[in-house]
C-alpha cells in the first residue's frame, strides 16, 4: 500500500483550495478506508483554515468517484455493528460538517458520480457536473443490497422529495448530467473544460449561498410533509410497490424507504441517525453479502476468465464463423459484431443467411433510432457481418460455432464439412443447451478441439454461455473457448459434458417438478405464485409456456432413444405430453397452461379439467420448499459427477443462465447458506415421500 | 357481576359527509355532539351530576375532534362538569366499543350511570387525517402486507367468490330496506333532529339514502380500487398473503360500499340501582361483548370469530338470535358472513345499513346498538347481535338481550 494521500489540495492566493481526489497508483479513484481517512484529514484542515474561503472538490482521475471499494465492504462486513456505525458516523459527522462550513463548497463532477461519490457530491452546496451524456449520477446501493450509507438518502430527500428520491434509490438507478439537471440534482451542467472555471464562478458569484436548502430557515419538504394527505398516498403506494418488486427478498429497498419515511420527519442529525441504523442493518443482514459475494467478485473474476486454464498462451480471436443464421445463430453474429469480431454466418440457401444479417439489422436500427449507436457505427458493424453459402469461407475462421437444428444427426454432418475446411488451430464449437458434446464428437477427426458453448436467448440480451468440455476435448481448446467467450464480451463459466450439462439440467428439473405439481393436483395459481414468491423469474407453469411444452417433449423423446430402459420417467412428463395432445404448447401456439391472447397471459380456464385441483391444497411454503429443493439436489448431483467442479460456478451459471434469485448469491451459496447437511436431509425427506429424483447424491464434495 | 343494562340510545341524522353539500356541515363535531348529549339528557330529565362518565369513539381524533372530544362536547352540552369524558379509538368498531367500556364500567361496580357513543364529522375531518402508519410506515406496512380497506374489501370478496352482481345486488337491498324502514318510521324513537343554535331545524333524516337506486344504476359505476391497486402494486401484496389466487377481482365501487357521513351517538348503561333511583326503565341486558384481531391484510373478517365468542361467553347459539345487525363496511363483509356463518339474510341488517345510510366511522357501533334495540322492540324479539369489523384486522361483537 502506497503511503501517499489520496487526496491532494492546492489553495490559491483568492483562498479557493482545490481538493483533487486521486488514488495514488490506481486508474480509477477509490473509496476505501485509507482513501476515507485522507480525505477526512484534508476536509477537516480546510474547514478549519480560515485562509481558505471556498473548496472545489474534484476528481484527478475520469472519474469522480464511483462509490465504495468492494474489498472495503467485505471486510465491513465481517465488522461488528458498533464499530461499523462508528466509522460511518466518523464520515456523517464531516459530511455535515460540510453542510455547516459556513464557506462555499462547490462539487466540480467531471466524471462518474455513484454510491458515496454522489453522497460526497450532495454534501456540497453546489453541484457542477461536465457535460458528457456517459456520464452517470446515482445511488446504486440496493444493486449491492445496500441503501447509501452516507447521508444519501436524507439528503437526496430532502433536496428532491422523498417520492423522487425513494424512485432514485430504490431502484438504484442513474441519471445522466441532463436528466439529473432536470430532477434538481445538479446545479449546473457545463463543458468538461469549464467545470473549474464554473465551480471559482459560482464561488465568487456575491449572491451565492454556502448553506444547504434544508438548512435554511422556512425550508419545506419538496412535495409536501410526510405527515400528510400526500404522504399517506406515497408512502403506502411506494411501499407496495417496493413489495411488489422485492416480494420481500430483498430488504434494502424498503429500508431505504423507512430511512426516508422516519428519517425525514426529523432534524437532520437525527434522520442521519436513522439512516445509520438502517445500513447498519443491511450490512449485517444475510443478503448484501451474499450479493456482493457472487454478483460482484464472483460475477468480475468469471468475466475476467480466471476459471480459464493458465497454461495455454491466448487465442486470438478475430473471426467468428457460424453455421445456422436462426435465432441463436443470427444473435450470435450480431454479439461478435457488436464486440468488433469479423463474422461469416452460412445456412442453407440466402434468403434465410441474409435473414440472420437482417436480424442484427433491425438491432442495430433499433439502437440508432435511440440515440445508443452512430449511424457511421452501425454501418461499420453490419459491414463485419459477411453472409456466405460456401464452407470453404471458414476457411480463415479462429472459432467456428454451429447453432443449427437440435439434431443430433444434422449437428453432426455439419461438424464434419467444418472440420474439412478450418486451420487446424481452429476451435469448433457447438452451440447446444441439450445433447452431450461426446455425442457431437463421435466421429471427428480432431475431437480435442471441439468443446460446446451453450449461448442463452436472446443471445444478445443474455450474458452467459456456458462452456462444455467433452471427454477428449483438449486443455488449449478449453482455454480458447474462455477467449472466444471473452471476445464476445460474454461471462463464460466452464462446465464438463453430461445431458442438459448444468443450466438445462438444472433449470428442467425446476420446470418438471412444477408440471408433477400440477399432477399430484396443485392449484396452477398456487404453484406459479409459489415459483414466483421463491423469487424465480416466473412460475414454472408461466416457464414452460415460455420454452414452449413440445420443447420438454422433444428432449425426452431424445433421451429416451439415447438412454433406452434406463430412462426413468418423469412424474411432470405426462402432463406435458397430454400439453402437447391439446395442442396447447405454449406463447408458440398463444396456448399453454396460459392463454396467451391477450396484454398479459391468463391462466388457461380448461386446466382444472385437464389437472383438477386437489381437494386439500398444500401451504405455499411447502411448494416453494419443492421446487427449490429439486433444483438443490440437481446441483448436488451435477457436483458429484464433475459437471460443475466450482461453487462460483454454479452460483455464475444459475443466477444468469435461469435467473436463479439473485438474493440468495445463486444456487451453490443457496445450498451453503441453508446448511448443505439440511438441504442433503430435507431433500431425502421429499425423495422418501415423491420420488427418487430428491434423493441427494451419496458422495460429498469438498468445494 | 352487576348487570349492564341498556336504558336509552339515541342518534343524529346521518349527513352528507360533504362541506359543500352536508347538511351538517356547518357545525363543528362538538356541537354535533353536544346537541345529542343535551337532547339525551332532555329527554329523560337527567341529571347529568348522576352520570360518571361519557365514553366516545372517534377515529380521526384530530383538529376538531382532538382533545378528547368528550370531554370537550359535554362541557359545551352543558353537563355537568363533575362528569369524566374519554376518548377512544378501535377504528370502525369504536362506537360499539365505546359501549362496551361503558358496560363494563357498570358491570364491574366502578360506575352507575355511563354515555358510550361516538361522533364523526368526516365532511371536516376526513379519513386519513390523523394518518395511518400501519400502511405508511415501511417497517410495519412491508413485512405485514398491509392494504388500504377498499382493496382487502376486495381481496375478501375474491377469495369468497362474490361477484359484483351479487354486492350490488345487496346494496340495492339495503337501499329498499333503509328507504322502507323510514317510510314506516321504525328509526323514529332513536332519532334526535340536528337544530342549529337558534332551534331551526338541519336535518330530521338520514340525507344519503337512495330509494331509486337500481342495478342499472350501480351498474354504471367503476370499481374505486382497481386503479391505485394494480398501479401501486396492492394487488401483488395481497397475493403475498394469499397465493391461491391468480389475481383480485376489484368488484367495489361507491355504491356497494359504506357512504361517507357526520353523524353522532349515544348510549346510555348504567345499573339497575342507577336507573331505578333516577327513574330510567331498562330496555336491555348487555349479555356479551367480545373484541378480537384477525388476520390484517384481508382485514374485514372479524366480526364472524368475534360473534362466535360472544355467543360463547353468553352461553347462546348462533339460531338462539333473532336478529343481526352487521355494519356495511363493504358489501363483500356482509356477504361473505353470511356465507361462512349460516345466518338467515333476512335476520341481518332489516332496516338497511351503512351502504345506504352512511357509516360516521367512530359513531356507527352505537347507532346500529340503537337500531337493533328498536327492532327487537318492534318485532317484539328477544336477542340481538351487533358486530363490526375494524381495521388493521379486528372484529367487535355485542349481545343484547330486550328486557
Amino acid at each position: 500500500m502506497s503511503s501517499k494521500s489520496a487526496i491532494r489540495t492546492e489553495t490559491g492566493n483568492d483562498g479557493i483550495a482545490i481538493l483533487w481526489w486521486d488514488s495514488p497508483g490506481e486508474r480509477a479513484n477509490v473509496m476505501n478506508e485509507a482513501a476515507l481517512d485522507d480525505f477526512h484529514t484534508a476536509m477537516t484542515g480546510l474547514l478549519a483554515d480560515d485562509a481558505v474561503t471556498g473548496i472545489i472538490v474534484t476528481a484527478a482521475k475520469a472519474d469522480f468517484l464511483s462509490g465504495a471499494d468492494l474489498k472495503m465492504l467485505t471486510r465491513l462486513f465481517d465488522a461488528d455493528a458498533a464499530s461499523i456505525q462508528a466509522g460511518v458516523r466518523r464520515m456523517t459527522d464531516l459530511l455535515r460538517a460540510m453542510d455547516k462550513a459556513g464557506k462555499g463548497i462547490v462539487a466540480a463532477i467531471n466524471g462518474h458520480a455513484l454510491g458515496g461519490g454522489l453522497e460526497l457530491a450532495l454534501a456540497c452546496h453546489h453541484r457542477i457536473v461536465a457535460d458528457d451524456p456517459r456520464l452517470q449520477l446515482g445511488l446504486p446501493e440496493v444493486k449491492l443490497g445496500l441503501i447509501p450509507g452516507f447521508g444519501g438518502t436524507q439528503r437526496l430527500g430532502r433536496l428532491i422529495g422523498a417520492l423522487a428520491a425513494a424512485r432514485l434509490i430504490g431502484e438504484g438507478r442513474s441519471l445522466s448530467p441532463a436528466d439529473a439537471l432536470a430532477q434538481k440534482l445538479v446545479h449546473q451542467v457545463v463543458p468538461a473544460a469549464d467545470l473549474l472555471t464554473a465551480a471559482r464562478a459560482w464561488l465568487a458569484d456575491p449572491g451565492r449561498t454556502s448553506r444547504q436548502p434544508w438548512d435554511a430557515k422556512g425550508w419545506r419538504l419538496p412535495g409536501g410533509p410526510v405527515q400528510s394527505a400526500g404522504g399517506v398516498q406515497l408512502f403506502s403506494g411506494t411501499a407496495a410497490t417496493v413489495t411488489r418488486t422485492t416480494l420481500g427478498h430483498y430488504p434494502a429497498p424498503a429500508a431505504a424507504l423507512s430511512s426516508l419515511y422516519h428519517g425525514l420527519q426529523l432534524p437532520f442529525e437525527r434522520g442521519q441517525q436513522v439512516e445509520t441504523t438502517a445500513f447498519v442493518a443491511q450490512v449485517k443482514g444475510a443478503v448484501a453479502p451474499a450479493m456482493v459475494k457472487t454478483l460482484f467478485f464472483a460475477m468480475n473474476d468469471a468475466n475476467a476468465g480466471r476459471a480459464r486454464p493458465p497454461g495455454p498462451a491466448p487465442a486470438a480471436i478475430r473471426h467468428v464463423g457460424i453455421v445456422g443464421a436462426g435465432l441463436m445463430g443470427a444473435g450470435i453474429g450480431y454479439a461478435a459484431a457488436r464486440a468488433g469480431l469479423t463474422v461469416t454466418l452460412l445456412d442453407r440457401d440466402a434468403a434465410s443467411t441474409q435473414a440472420g444479417k437482417d436480424y442484427s439489422a433491425r438491432l442495430v436500427e433499433k439502437d440508432v433510432a435511440r440515440g445508443r449507436l452512430s449511424p457511421e457505427k452501425a454501418e461499420v458493424l453490419l459491414a463485419r457481418i459477411r453472409t456466405s453459402l460456401d464452407y470453404q469461407d471458414f476457411a480463415p475462421c479462429d472459432v467456428v460455432v454451429e447453432a443449427v437444428f437440435e439434431d443430433r444427426a444434422l449437428k453432426q454432418s455439419v461438424l464434419a464439412r467444418l472440420e474439412a475446411v478450418v486451420r487446424p488451430d481452429c476451435l469448433i464449437a457447438s452451440n447446444t443447451s441439450t445433447l452431450p458434446i461426446g455425442g457431437l464428437a463421435a466421429g471427428m477427426a480432431r475431437p480435442g478441439r471441439f468443446l460446446g458453448l451453450h449461448f442463452f436467448s436472446p443471445v444478445e440480451k443474455m450474458p452467459l454461455v456456458e462452456i462444455i468440455s467433452g471427454a477428449e476435448t483438449t486443455e488449449a481448446a478449453l482455454a480458447a473457448g474462455f477467449d472466444a467467450v471473452r471476445a464476445l464480451r460474454k461471462t463464460p463459466v466452464a462446465v464438463r459434458d453430461g445431458r442438459g450439462f448444468f443450466t438445462t439440467r438444472v433449470f428442467a428439473s425446476y420446470m418438471m417438478e412444477g408440471l408433477a405439481l400440477l399432477a399430484e393436483g396443485v392449484a396452477p395459481a398456487l404453484l406459479d405464485n409459489a415459483g414466483r414468491q421463491a423469487g424465480m423469474p416466473m412460475g414454472p407453469l408461466r416457464l414452460a409456456d415460455m420454452v414452449n411444452i413440445d420443447l420438454a417433449v422433444k428432449i425426452d423423446d431424445q433421451t429416451r432413444a439415447d438412454l433406452g430402459d434406463a430412462h426413468i420417467d418423469h412424474p411432470g412428463m405426462a402432463v406435458a405430453r397430454r400439453m402437447v395432445a391439446l395442442g396447447r404448447l405454449g406463447e408458440k401456439t398463444r396456448a399453454g397452461f396460459y392463454d396467451h391472447a391477450g396484454r398479459d397471459a391468463v391462466l388457461w380456464a380448461g386446466l382444472g379439467g385437464e389437472f383438477p385441483p386437489a381437494a386439500r391444497q398444500p401451504g405455499i411454503a411447502a411448494v416453494i420448499e419443492r421446487l427449490m429443493h429439486i433444483q438443490a439436489v440437481e446441483y448436488l448431483r451435477c457436483r458429484a459427477e464433475g459437471i460443475v467442479t466450482r461453487g462460483e460456478d454454479a452460483d455464475i451459471a444459475s443466477i444468469l443462465g435461469w435467473g436463479y434469485p439473485p438474493f440468495t448469491g445463486g444456487l451453490a451459496s443457496h445450498v451453503t447458506g441453508q446448511g448443505e447437511a439440511l438441504v442433503r436431509s430435507r431433500c431425502d425427506a421429499l425423495a422418501d415421500l415423491h420420488g427418487e429424483r430428491y434423493r441427494p447424491p451419496a458422495q460429498r464434495s469438498t468445494i | 357481576m352487576t348487570d349492564a343494562l341498556i336504558f336509552d340510545a339515541v342518534r343524529t341524522p346521518r349527513g352528507r359527509g360533504r362541506q359543500s353539500t352536508g347538511a351538517l356541515a356547518a357545525l363543528s363535531p362538538v356541537e354535533l355532539m353536544a346537541g345529542l348529549l343535551r337532547g339525551l339528557a332532555g329527554r329523560h330529565g337527567l341529571d347529568t351530576a348522576c352520570v360518571d362518565d361519557v365514553i366516545l369513539g372517534c377515529v380521526e381524533p384530530v383538529m376538531d375532534q382532538s382533545a378528547d372530544i368528550a370531554r370537550t362536547a359535554l362541557l359545551a352540552a352543558g353537563w355537568d362538569q363533575g362528569v369524566a369524558g374519554l376518548q377512544i379509538n378501535r377504528f370502525c368498531a369504536s362506537g360499539l366499543e365505546a359501549v362496551a367500556l361503558a358496560a363494563a364500567k357498570v358491570a364491574a361496580g366502578q360506575a352507575g350511570l355511563v354515555v358510550g357513543g361516538g361522533v364523526e364529522m368526516m365532511s371536516r375531518i376526513p379519513m386519513g387525517s390523523s394518518g395511518f402508519p400501519p400502511l405508511t410506515d415501511p417497517d410495519i406496512a412491508i413485512p405485514n402486507r398491509m392494504i388500504p380497506q377498499g382493496v382487502s374489501a376486495d381481496l375478501l370478496a375474491s377469495l369468497s367468490g362474490i361477484d359484483r352482481h351479487a354486492a350490488d345486488a345487496y346494496a340495492v337491498e339495503s337501499q329498499r330496506r333503509a328507504a322502507h324502514a323510514w317510510a314506516q318510521g321504525y328509526f323514529a324513537r332513536s332519532i334526535l333532529p340536528v337544530r342549529d343554535r337558534n332551534g331551526l331545524l338541519l336535518l330530521d333524516r338520514d340525507e344519503v339514502i337512495r330509494a331509486d337506486a337500481d342495478m342499472a344504476a350501480l351498474a354504471g359505476l367503476e370499481p374505486s380500487f382497481a386503479g391505485i391497486s394494480t398501479m401501486a402494486g396492492f394487488d401483488a401484496v395481497a397475493l403475498l398473503r394469499y397465493p391461491q389466487l391468480a389475481g383480485l377481482t376489484h368488484i367495489h365501487h361507491a355504491g356497494n360500499s359504506s357512504a361517507i357521513v357526520d353523524g353522532a351517538a349515544a348510549v346510555l348503561v348504567g345499573d339497575a340501582t342507577t336507573g331505578k333511583s333516577l327513574g330510567l326503565t331498562p330496555r336491555a341486558r348487555i349479555r356479551a361483548c367480545v373484541s378480537l384481531g384477525s388476520e390484517p391484510t384481508v382485514m374485514l373478517t372479524g366480526p364472524a370469530p368475534a360473534c362466535a365468542r360472544a355467543l360463547a361467553r353468553a352461553g347462546l347459539s348462533w339460531t338462539d338470535i333473532d336478529l343481526w345487525e352487521l355494519n356495511e363496511a363493504f358489501a363483500a363483509v356482509i356477504l361473505h358472513f353470511l356465507a361462512e356463518t349460516g345466518v338467515d339474510p333476512h335476520r341481518m341488517n332489516v332496516n338497511g345499513g351503512a351502504i345506504a345510510m352512511g357509516h360516521p366511522l367512530g359513531a356507527t357501533g352505537a347507532m346500529i346498538l340503537g337500531t337493533l334495540l328498536d327492532e327487537l322492540e318492534r318485532t317484539d324479539g328477544h336477542l340481538g347481535v351487533a358486530t363490526l369489523c375494524a381495521a388493521s384486522g379486528m372484529g367487535i361483537a355485542m349481545v343484547i338481550e330486550r328486557i
